[in-house]
């Protein structure tokens, strides 16, 4: 569990501005945005065995991979401008994460086209943590969290550290 | 063991507690204009948003109360009573508004969902009796939302 305190560092460490979140009202606004990309992955990793990839991954261990239709959805913190009544422009957080995220990951092999996932299974726990690290920098707002859904059935959160 | 139970530093949630979430939907019309600014920054700055005769959105407001469920209820709060609070301070302020115009909380505010999330908390907290409000997430669109929670609050 995250302790005020140490948001406040991680918020200095990464040249946000100081203490952004915590508003004078003592409310905290998020403002939260989804994003979609599709994607093929093939989960599988040297360190096993084919038998034992197949016994741990089943079908996603499949050779050529299979894709997905990603769901992504994030939270910014921040003070909320009072001449635009927003946290962070939109069309500059969905420039960043364009940039960032999308231009990187869709219509690709997150295994062939990534290089944060060579070595490193694409399952979506480390998809999650992939796009925290490529969106922390955000410069106009704190990320807070995000989450990748990567069938309707499954999704994922990751609040980073 | 009694704990924090929530990743959110300070939120007052406790393992003794549930979550509970009601959810209504209502249709308003809005603009952004910073009447501050020069027109052309207005338009650089909320593009679209920023046509003089406004445009609308179905919103859909979710609103989350946490507390220990009452031993002989099993509630946390009568949801009969949260419909009713949201039927009167939400519904009847904002439904079929324009809220530029029409909602006096907003006045002098760009209706964004970053602060109508803010109002509609304002509105909401000193109502809810049973429980405490958790968190106000207001949806524009299925695309952008905007959470508002009480920042730092220790509940004991």
């Amino acid at each position: 569990v995250k302790t005020a305190v140490d948001n406040r560092s991680e918020v200095a460490e990464l040249g946000h501005r100081s203490a952004a979140p915590l508003e004078s009202t003592g409310l905290k606004i998020e403002l939260g945005r989804r994003y979609k990309f599709a994607a093929s992955h093939r989960l599988h990793t040297d360190k096993f065995s084919e038998e034992e990839n197949v016994r741990v991954f089943g079908k996603c261990a499949n050779p050529y991979g299979h894709g997905h239709n990603y769901v992504l959805e994030i939270s910014v913190s921040g003070d909320v401008d009072p001449a635009t009544g927003m946290i962070a422009n939109l069309a500059d957080l969905d420039g960043f994460v364009q940039r960032e995220v999308i231009d990187a990951f869709d219509c690709r092999s997150l295994n062939e086209d990534v290089a944060a996932f060579r070595g490193v299974v694409p399952t979506t726990e480390n998809l999650c943590i992939e796009i925290f690290r490529r969106l922390k920098n955000f410069p106009k707002a704190k990320l807070e969290r995000v989450r990748v859904q990567e069938t309707t059935n499954n999704s994922f959160e990751y609040f980073g550290i | 063991v009694e704990g924090t139970a929530c990743f959110r530093a300070g939120c007052g949630v406790t393992n003794k507690m549930v979550l509970i979430t009601r959810k209504i939907e209502f249709s308003a019309s809005h603009l952004y204009n910073n009447p501050a600014l020069s027109s052309e920054e207005n338009r650089r700055i909320f593009g679209k948003c920023n046509n003089p005769h406004g445009h609308g959105h179905n919103y859909a407001l979710e609103v989350t109360v946490a507390g220990e469920p009452n031993p002989v209820t099993g509630m946390v709060l009568d949801l009969k009573e949260l419909k009713e609070i949201l039927e009167r301070e939400v519904m009847q302020r904002m439904d079929h508004r324009f809220l530029n115009y029409e909602v006096a909380e907003l006045k002098g505010q760009i209706p964004t969902c970053e602060n109508i999330a803010r109002v509609i908390w304002g509105l909401l907290e000193p109502k809810i009796k049973h429980g405490k409000l958790h968190r106000v997430r207001l949806y524009e669109s299925e695309d952008l939302f905007a959470d508002c929670y009480r920042n730092g609050v220790d509940v004991s």
